[in-house]
Formats: C-alpha cells, structure tokens, sequence
C-alpha cells in the first residue's frame, strides 16, 4: 500500500492575508526599474488626469453673507476664534458673522457715516471701531444681555477723522491714521505718541505682528513711512509714482511688507532697503485696493477695483489665482482667515463672501489614505509642470469679459511701451539711456 | 533793528525785550531772512564807528513800511507757555550778537555785597571765550534722528534673517510653529496664571508663604534650595562615586548568588547547608545570651518549618525516587543507606529541636547584600538625593575595594560542580569574609562620617574616587558612543545627501534672491506663475480635453532650441534594458534547467521555445517558407531608398519659358538661362541610418507627441540632462516603496485643520540664533523630516539584521 505524494505548490498566508480587515491589501511588488518601462508615460498620464481633476473641482465659492445695508468698508479677524469675523459698511453699521453657520450673530451702529476701520483686541475680549464721527470707539465682544443697551466701553473723540485702526499684537496700545499717526494708549483718551511727516493725510497704518514696535503707514502724498514706537520721529520715508491704498506686513518674515497700489501692482518691500521693492506683483487690472498675507506667510490676497480677487504667492511676480463672480463688484476689503483655508472679500454691493484659498481642495478631514493621494498628485502636478498640456490646463481661468479686456488692452500697452523705449534707447547715444528695470520704475525717491 | 543796536551802545539791557519785526512766510523765505539778518548784523557791528549810510538806510526803510497803510503782521516772541511751539515765533532778533558778560552783571551792581562772590566767579567766567555752537535746526536734528533710529531698527530686524532663510530652505514647514505639546500640562504651568481668590485658598497660601513652601515651582523649597547650594561638587562627586561601587558590589553579589543557585551538585549544596546550618547554630547561641526575645521568635520560626515538614510528604521515603530506592535496597548497600539518610534527614526535621530550616538557603542571598544599598535612608540631608547614600571611601580600604571591583571578569571559583568540593568550600568561605569584611569596612567608615566634618575627607578622597573609576572602561564605553553617533552622522548625512540628490531635482530650489533686472516681459515669457485667462469656462473633463487641442492648434512649430524627447528616449532606454534581460534569459541552457532531457519532437510547422535556440538553420528554413510568397527583405530596402530619396534635396527649377526670349511651343530656355535659375540645395547631413542597412530612422517630428514634449528648458533647470532625470525618476507607489514615497510627496506646508496660525514669535528668533551658534537644526519645521528620516534609517537597519 502506497500513500500518494502529491507535490502542490503552497504558499505562507502570512504574507497574502490581512491582520484586520482594516490593513491595506498587501501587493506583492518588485520594484526593479527595467520591469517598468513605461513608468514616466504612466504618471505623465496620472499627472494630467490630477490637473483636469484639479480644475473640474476647483470650486473656490462658498458663501456669501449678506445683510450690510451698504457697501462693506472694512472687516476684522478674531484673534482667538476662526468662525468669528467683523464687518463694518459704509453706513456706519457693523455687524459679527458666525462663519460656521454663515449668519450675522450682532449688529450694531457703531458710527454716523462710514466705519472706517474695526480691529479686534489681542485678547478678543473687546474691539474698536472708528467712523467718519471723528470717534473711537471700543465695544465689547461679546452681546449685551436682555434689557442692556448696546453702548461702547469707551468713546474718544478725536480731532479729525481716523482713517484706519489698528491694534498693537501684544500690548493694550493701538494705533490711528488720519491727520497724524497717533499711538494711543487704552487707558488714555488722549495719544501718547504722534507722528507726522508732511501734511498730507495718511491711509491706513499698521503694527508690525512680528517685532510689534514696529508700524508701517501709507499716505496720499504716495509715500510710504515707516516708524518705530519707541522712537521720537518716524524712520523713513519712500515715495512711489502713485498712491498706496493699504499695506500688510509678512507675519512670519519680519522685514517684509506688501503695499497695494493705485497703479494696479502690489509691491513687497524688504523694510531695511526701501529704494527698490523686493518684488513687483502685477496682474490687476485697475487699483488694488485690499492685501492681506496668509498666516502661513507663503501667499498674500488682494482685492481690486475690477472686481477679481488675486492670490499671489508672496515672491511670485504673477498671480496663481483669480477669484471672481457675476454679482461681485469691487473688492473694497480683503482677509485671510487664520487657518489659512479660507479667504474672506468684503464689495461695493454690500455682501461678504467666503472663498476657499485654495480652488479644489477638498473641505474637512481627510482620511490617511485620502491625504496620500492629494500628496501624490500634488508632486506629479509639480513635477509635470513644464509640459505644454498640463501647464496649459492647470493655467486656465476664466475671467469676466471686462477684465478679459481690459488685461489685453494693458498687455498691448506695455509692449508699445517697451518697444517704444527700446527705440529711442536705439538711437539715442550709447549710454545716455540706463536700463530702468521695472522694480525701480516705480520708486521716485527714499527720503531720511 | 536799528533802535535795537542803538540801545545796546547806550548799554541797556532792554534790548532783550525790544521786539522785532519777522516776515512769517514759508521755511525758506525765514532762512533768507535770517541770513540777511546776521549779514546785516555783522556789517554793522564791523564798522560801528560811523556808517552813517547805514543808518540812513535803515530810517529810510523804516519810513517806507510806515507809510504803507498795511502794517505787516507782527509776530511777537512767545509770551506764554503752549504745548505747540512754533519755529517760526521764536525770537531770532540779536542772533549774531554777543551777549557780553558785563551787559549781566552789570545789573548786580547796585545789588548789595553779597552776591560779589559769584560776581567774582561771573568776572572770571567772561575771561573763558570758548562759545558752544548753535543748535542745528529742528529739520536737520529731525532728520539726524531718523537715520540713527533707522539704522537702529534695521539692525534689529535684520536679526530675522537666519530664520525666515531657514523657513524658507526647509522641506517641510509645519503650522502652527510653536504648537504646545497635547496632553496634561504640568502643575506650574497651570498655577502660574492663577490667583488665590476664596479665603480657603488665600488662608493655605498664606500657609505655604509662612512656611517657604514655593508656589509656583513645587520642584524645590527653599531650604531644599539652600541644601542645594550647600554641598560642593566634589562631596557630590565622591558620594557618587560611593554609590556606585556600591551598585557595583550589589550586582556581584546577585551574580553571584544566581551561579550559585544554578549549580547541580547535590554535595556543594550539602556542604554548604551544613556550613550555614553551623553559622546559624552559633548566631543562635549568641542571640539567645544576648536577645532572648529574637531568639524565642526565631524559636517560632523553626517550630512552624517543623510543622509543615510534618504535614509534607517529603523525605517520608514515599517518592518515586525512595520507592525505586526501596526496590534496589534488598541488594545494594548504597540504596539502604540513602534511604536511611533520608529517614534521618526526617527524623531531624520533624523532632522538636532548634534545627535551622531550609528556607534559610534562600534568605542567604539577600543577607549578603548591605541593606542600606536599597534603603531610603533618613540620615544627613532628608532632603538632598545626593547625601542619600551612606557610604565614604577612605585611602586605606581602598586597595582592598580594589581588588574587588572587577570579580565581574570572574574568578573561575564557581565553575560548574567539578572539582574537589571541599577546596571550593574554602574559597567560598574566604570570598565572603572578604566581602564581609570590606562591608564592615564601609560601615564604619560611614559611622566615621558622620562623626567627621566632610571637609576633610574631600581632597583626598576625591583624587582616590576618581582615581578609582575604572577609566579605562569608561573611556572605552566614550569612544564607543562617540564611535556611535559619528556612525549615525555619516550615515544621516550620506542619506540626506543622497536624499537631497534626488529631490533636488524634483523640488525648485527655494526661493532665489531677488533677479534684479528682472523685467515684466520677460517674466510675462517664462511664467510659470502667469494664468491664462480666457472667456472659457472650463467644467468638465471634455473640456480640458478641448483646452488640449487648443495647444496642439495654437503650439508653434517645432522650436529649435533644445528639444527635449524625453518620453521617447526614455521608454527606449528601459526597453533595450528589458531586450538584455531576454536574450540573457535565451541564454540559459535547457539542460541545466531541466532536469530531464527534453524530448525532441519533430514537428515541422511549429516551432518550441527550446528547438529554437538550438538549430536557427531550421528556423530560417521556417521562416523562408512561411514568407515564401513575398520578398521582405528588397521591400524593405526599396522602402529605405524611398525615404532616402525623398530626403534629399530637389532642384528647384525657376526658369520663366519667353523672359528675355522668343516663348512659343517647343521653345527650350536657353542654356545660360537654365544654369542661372536652377538653384541647387546644399545637401543634408548624411542620415543617421547610413551605414545601418537594416534600420530605418525616421528624424521627423511626430506631431501628435509634440503636444506633450516641453520644448524649453524650464527655470529652475540648466540643461535638458538635468530635467531628463527627474522626470524619469518616479514618484508613485507602484515604483517606490511606502516609505519613499511618503518622503517624496512629502507636501511642503503643513497646516492643522481648525489651528489658528500665530504670527512667528520672538521665541523662534531665540531658537534660530543658537542654533546658528550650535549649528544644529531646533527648528520643528527643520525637525520633522529629520526625525522621521532618522527613524526610517533605524528601521532599516533593523531589517538588515533580520
């Protein structure tokens, strides 16, 4: 009696079978590069599905909020808490939004004519507004209860309109443009400092959120000045060809700011060398009226009057994004919220929208697996970049015919510019004509 | 004026008061008029003799403002005191005068004589001519002030600059930058920021103040504190180097006795029962004359050992090895004997006798130890963990502990139960005296200790206690540690480098310093940043494909400047690796594969794998039949000939039938017209399949993969070779391990979802700054990459070793 050997092939379940139903699938692989010879064609292929996903997706609006009777002049961010922000309009009416349940949580008329400016404490506890009644006023945050008025904690009454306001990032010091910079103290009704450097009436002010002794201001007389507070006078001064309408230092690179200009560009300064901008942002196609970098430091929004937002990266001369919609007029304030995931535009046609800050991301938790992908197809996007299909994909955007035009008629414009410099340099004598590069272009002059 | 100059002649000092006459204008005009002021000022004080012209001059000029009926506005010097000083009030009148001394006191005179000492000193004072300068004006001091503050200020911010270069060199960024660790904080943390509120709270505050409890920082007291600062370094140092002799001694012991336990030999283990059985005996006696109590206790001890030997069945001959005993004692003397023993060894323990127990064996290894190696000790500083050992080493018994320190190394005393049992005994026996006496030894030393003032021992025992250290081990386990991390930086940095290799070329090389003249139209060309804008709104996938076709339409033609094929160069590349791989694979010979011969079967019209690579003649053969209709070999060369031809240049003919001639109907241009406009084309590079006879290669553009070949080399690259590579090195998982790929996709900026991210903080400027003194990266955003690399590499050293 023989027992049959039957020789079969037997593999470990070890190495096939999953722990929990949980674990990935394991795949046996062999990563030998000359089993894969088509690897570059296969994430080329991969890459370009990522780009037309990622421009399929790229959905950027969520919200709008509306309820101002007037045009939105300014907003605030909450320090401490992302679903809180603060708008006030041009009828001096200012209302806190919950963002969470996109719905006005408290109005109030803090001022006769527009509220100009509105900065939330650091602590968060309370806030200040100025308006065109010459007032600043501070409130506190959170509603009054039943039977109590809404009153401000304080009122100052100054001597000329306030401008712009804002808060310094540590010390209960706040600052006020109009006539003058002045520095105030929270306990005094009357400026502990002032500065003034030409009496041309100045726009918008603000500390420095890293050195926070630091401010920065801008004027109509087209100058930019900086100041230091615990300096007797201001530091210096540069004037550009044209206005500067508000300013945004760099939250994480101490030195750096970024000035919107009437000139439709965005220029960012590095504060020790002020006779040349670090870098001119352009692709505006009129006045840029709002910026405010990104917490991360790494990108700044921009709000215009043709009606588009931009974002930019903070060293890139070119925008990587363009924001618009049919019913949004122009941008007059602009904010990026503190999780750096959304963007907040406050318009003309007295309605504040919410923007994802970044076009197709997917909103909430991500799962591990979810998060690899987004990953993955982010570095083949990158790393495809210079192919004439993705790059043509990714780039695409649509824009308003308005705009559309506009951005053609100023691209002839520069070019006959150009060639009308590059001529006269032809026949002008050898020398006699420097090359003027753009950064220094719109400087006219640093003052002392 | 000239009043005023008039005056000051007669030498009153009203002038002072006099009041002037100053245009207000703008800045300007009131710097002119000063400098027309002191001009005028100094001519008249030159010649002050008779310039009667002068004077006239200055009449007549007073007449003329007179006669205007519009008197200027005077503008008087400041009378009263206004936060708000204008420059243009202040009195500028008698500027380039000097006010001499004499004008002062000369009011002192008709004082009374009192004041004639510092009339004196004032006297003396006019003989000093040394005259400070006058003030710069509020502008030029404004703008002194601006500069040094700028200056001052730009120092200050510069200090940034190593940490925004950082961020901006780092792989990864992670924000918010200064996250708190989750989990509980500790206890002064949380009552930093607090305050006693409720009588309760302020009443134990109270408490704690009186008795100089610390508040916030729990971890000391003050007397701790004090205790802290008392004790010198060297009295710590020799206290350690106590414990750890000490540590030392345990472990030996403990070593020791666990030899001792795994040793099989039942007449070592007898001997030495018997020998700690004597001992006993005697310290029983002794404790019986000098502490009964102890004694009667042990005594209770031995009766309850009695008791459960009683209740046991051992030694009652009743097991398995007493039964196989019983069998054998019939013959064997041997046996009975053991079995009596073992009757005996009863008897002995169940009589109602002071008998030491057996558990005495295993109490032995513990009474070996000094106690108060293990003991929280109570003495000197209760306080102070470092007076907490006992122990003091003096130069006398140190030779003795000496010898001592290294029986680790082993003393081949206890090898396994061979040899005379005995000798072993003896030396087991002379061992632990040894041991006992070095015990005592420190025992008394530390008596001695306590009586003596620390301040003695120090120099000396200090030198013995270093001295002592086996240094030689321990600078072998520093050079082994060292040896160690030097291993690990290499290999850290050989991967970083690798890594960096790698990812050099896929990641653009962080931020470049500002490109000076870099001009908008030119950046508008290379753009990687610019958008195309269009009117298109682009939704759907088909869409984009549209958009593609858009490129193909509107993509120039094909550039010259360094056309990059890498698509085509590649998969060839991988293909002619993968044709090795085969003929390789065609190499191998059947018969070693195969462990039987393979038969040959002879079937004409198909073919096997293995007839094929033995006799290609028969293939051939094969193959001519299969294709017997057609020729493909003079197809194939008429095709190349074709494409040859068709390459090379034509002539192109542009002579006009009748120009300058008679034209009709079977008229032929004249010659020389012919030979001037038939133009010849220079001839193209011969072709690249010239002398392959069997190869075709096509150099025309394919259009359709044209659309997707970048034509230029792009910004962050210098030249093609450089792109080739890092488009060919693969990203995904299905080229790359898991845990490559996670480094590679590594995204660059990491946020939390719902974290709020703060602007960067002046800790991280402190941060930045040492590490620029250390040269090691603190820094989280520089940190989480490194970590996990470092991780990654252990593990993959662990798989090695697997």
């Amino acid at each position: 009696h023989y027992a049959m050997k039957v020789k079969v092939l037997s593999r470990n379940p070890d190495d096939y079978v999953r722990e929990t139903k949980l674990d990935i699938q394991r795949v046996p692989r062999n990563y030998d590069p000359s089993l894969h010879p088509f690897e570059v064609t296969r994430e080329y292929t991969r890459a370009l599905n990522a780009t037309k996903l990622e421009r399929v997706f790229a959905k950027p609006f969520l919200a709008s909020l509306d309820g101002h009777r007037d045009g939105v002049n300014c907003m605030a961010k909450h320090p401490k808490s992302l679903s809180t922000i603060l708008s006030g309009s041009c009828d001096g009416e200012l209302k806190l939004w919950n963002l969470t349940k996109r719905e006005c949580v408290r109005t109030l008329q803090a001022h006769e004519g527009f509220v100009r400016g509105v900065v939330v404490r650091f602590c968060g506890s309370s806030f200040f507004t100025i308006g065109d009644d010459k007032n600043i006023k501070q409130w506190k945050m959170e509603t009054p209860g039943y039977g109590e008025e809404e009153e401000p904690i304080n009122t100052i009454l100054g001597k000329s309109v306030f401008t712009s306001i804002d808060h310094h990032h540590k010390d209960a010091v706040f600052v006020t443009s109009g006539q003058q910079v002045d520095i105030w103290d929270e306990q005094r009704t009357s400026p502990i400092r002032s500065f003034s450097w030409g009496v041309d009436s100045i726009n918008c002010v603000r500390f420095n959120p890293v050195e926070t002794e630091l401010l920065a201001s801008c004027a109509s007389d087209r100058s930019i000045v900086l100041y230091d507070m615990r300096e007797a006078a201001p530091l210096k001064k540069v004037i550009m060809t044209m206005r500067s309408n508000t300013l945004c230092w760099n939250p994480m690179e101490a030195y750096h700011f970024t000035c919107c200009n009437e000139d439709y560009n965005l220029y960012t300064y590095d504060m020790r060398y002020l006779d040349k901008p670090y870098t001119v942002h352009m692709d505006h196609v009129s006045a840029v009226l709002d910026v405010d970098y990104s917490p991360t430091g790494q990108e700044f929004v921009s709000a215009s009057f043709d009606k588009s937002i931009r974002i930019f990266p903070k060293d890139g001369g070119h925008s990587r994004e363009v924001y618009h919609t049919k019913r949004m007029q122009h941008v007059i304030c602009i904010k990026w919220s503190s999780d750096n995931k959304y963007i907040l535009s406050g318009s003309d046609e007295m309605n504040i929208r919410l923007w994802k800050a970044n076009a197709a991301e997917k909103l909430g938790m991500l799962a591990p697996r979810e998060k690899a992908a987004v990953n993955y197809n982010q570095k083949l996007k990158e790393k495809f970049q210079h192919h004439p299909q993705i790059r043509r994909i990714a780039r695409h955007r649509h824009l308003p015919k308005a705009v559309y035009s506009q951005v053609k008629e100023i691209r002839i414009m520069k070019e006959a510019r150009s060639r009308k410099e590059r001529n006269v340099r032809k026949h002008a004598k050898p020398g006699s004509m420097p090359v003027v590069t753009e950064k220094e272009k719109h400087v006219v002059t640093v003052v002392k | 004026m000239a009043k005023s100059k008039t005056t000051r002649k007669k030498g009153k000092v009203t002038k002072m008061t006099s009041a002037t006459v100053v245009v207000q204008g703008t800045e300007d005009d009131e710097e002119e008029l000063h400098q027309a002021l002191t001009e005028d000022v100094i001519s008249a004080s030159e010649d002050e003799g008779g310039s009667d012209d002068e004077r006239k001059h200055c009449r007549l000029l007073e007449a003329i403002s007179s006669l205007g009926g519009k008197t200027r506005k005077k503008l008087t010097e400041r009378s009263e005191a206004s936060i708000q000083v204008s420059e243009f009030t202040v009195n500028a009148e008698g500027e380039g005068d000097k006010i001499n001394l004499s004008d002062l006191i000369g009011t002192l005179d008709k004082a009374p004589t009192a004041l004639t000492a510092t009339k004196k000193q004032l006297k003396n004072l006019e003989h000093n001519h040394t005259a400070l300068d006058t003030p710069l004006t509020r502008k030029e001091t404004e703008q002194i002030q601006r500069v040094v503050a700028f200056e001052k200020t730009s120092k200050e911010v510069s200090r940034w600059q190593s940490v925004v270069v950082q961020n901006q060199k780092a792989e990864q960024l992670v924000f918010p930058l200064n996250q708190e660790p989750s989990g509980p904080k500790r206890m002064e943390h949380v009552v930093s920021g607090w305050k006693a509120q409720t009588p309760l709270e302020q009443e134990i505050f109270n408490l704690l103040h009186v008795n100089q409890q610390p508040l916030h920082n729990p971890v000391l007291t003050q007397n701790e504190e004090a205790t802290m600062k008392a004790m010198s370094l060297e009295e710590a140092k020799i206290r350690r180097a106590e414990l750890q002799k000490v540590r030392a001694l345990q472990s030996y012991y403990e070593a020791k006795a666990r030899r001792e336990k795994k040793i099989k030999s039942k007449t070592y283990h007898r001997v030495q029962k018997k020998v700690m059985r004597k001992e006993y005996l005697k310290r029983f006696d002794e404790m019986v004359k000098t502490d009964p109590a102890a004694a009667l206790e042990e005594l209770k001890k031995m009766e309850l050992s009695r008791m459960k030997e009683r209740m046991s069945l051992k030694h009652q001959n009743s097991g398995k090895w007493a039964r196989s005993k019983a069998i054998m004692a019939k013959y064997d003397d041997g046996a009975r004997k053991a079995m009596q023993q073992q009757l005996e060894v009863n008897k002995d323990l169940t009589m109602k006798l002071v008998i030491p127990t057996n558990e005495e064996d295993e109490d032995e290894v513990a009474e070996a130890l000094p106690d108060f190696v293990n003991d929280a000790e109570p003495i000197l500083d209760p306080i102070n963990p470092w007076m907490r050992g006992k122990l003091s080493t003096e130069p006398a018994a140190q030779e003795e502990s000496n010898c001592l320190v290294p029986p680790a190394a082993g003393p081949g005393d206890v090898k396994a139960g061979d040899g005379p049992d005995l000798l072993r005994e003896e030396e087991e026996q002379v061992e632990e005296t040894e041991e006992e006496a070095i015990l005592r030894g420190f025992e008394e030393r530390r008596k001695l200790r306590r009586a003596k003032d620390a301040v003695e021992v120090a120099p000396v025992v200090m030198e013995e206690s270093e001295a002592e250290m086996p240094t030689g081990k321990k600078a072998e386990m520093v050079t082994i540690e060292s040896s160690d991390d030097d291993d690990e930086v290499v290999e850290i940095s050989e991967f970083t480098s690798l890594y960096r290799g790698l990812v050099k070329d896929h990641v653009e090389p962080p931020v470049e310093p500002p490109r000076a003249g870099a001009d908008p139209c030119v950046s508008q060309g290379e753009g990687p940043a610019l958008l195309e804008e269009g009117l298109v709104r682009v939704r759907t996938l088909e869409d984009m494909e549209l958009l593609g076709q858009d490129v193909s339409a509107c993509e120039p033609a094909p550039q010259t400047t360094q056309t990059l094929s890498t698509e085509q160069t590649e998969p060839q590349s991988a293909t002619k690796q993968a044709d090795g791989k085969r003929k390789r694979k065609k190499m191998i010979d059947p018969n070693e594969v195969l462990t039987k011969e393979a038969k040959v079967i002879k079937v004409p019209f198909a073919p096997t794998a293995v007839e094929d690579v033995e006799d290609t003649d028969e293939q051939r053969f094969i193959i001519k039949e299969a294709f017997a209709g057609d020729d493909v070999i003079s197809d194939f060369l008429k095709d190349k000939k074709k494409q040859e031809s068709a390459g090379m240049p034509k002539v192109v003919d542009l002579t006009l039938p009748g120009w300058g001639e008679w034209g009709g109907g079977g008229l032929q241009p004249s010659r020389s017209k012919r030979k001037r406009f038939r133009i010849k084309v220079a001839p193209p590079p011969p072709r690249k399949d010239q002398k392959l006879l069997n190869v075709i290669l096509s150099e025309k553009r394919n259009s359709s993969v044209a659309a997707h070949q970048v034509s230029q080399v792009m910004f962050p690259f210098t030249n093609p070779a450089q792109f080739e590579r890092t488009i060919r090195a693969p990203v995904g998982h299905t080229w790359n391990t898991g845990n490559a790929v996670q480094k590679i996709t590594a995204p660059k900026i990491v946020t939390q979802l719902g974290a709020i991210i703060e602007p960067i903080s002046r800790e991280e400027l402190v941060k930045g700054e040492n590490q620029a003194v250390t040269g090691k990266s603190n820094l989280r955003s520089d940190q989480g990459p490194q970590q996990k690399r470092r991780s990654q590499q252990k593990k993959k050293h662990k798989h090695k070793k697997n």
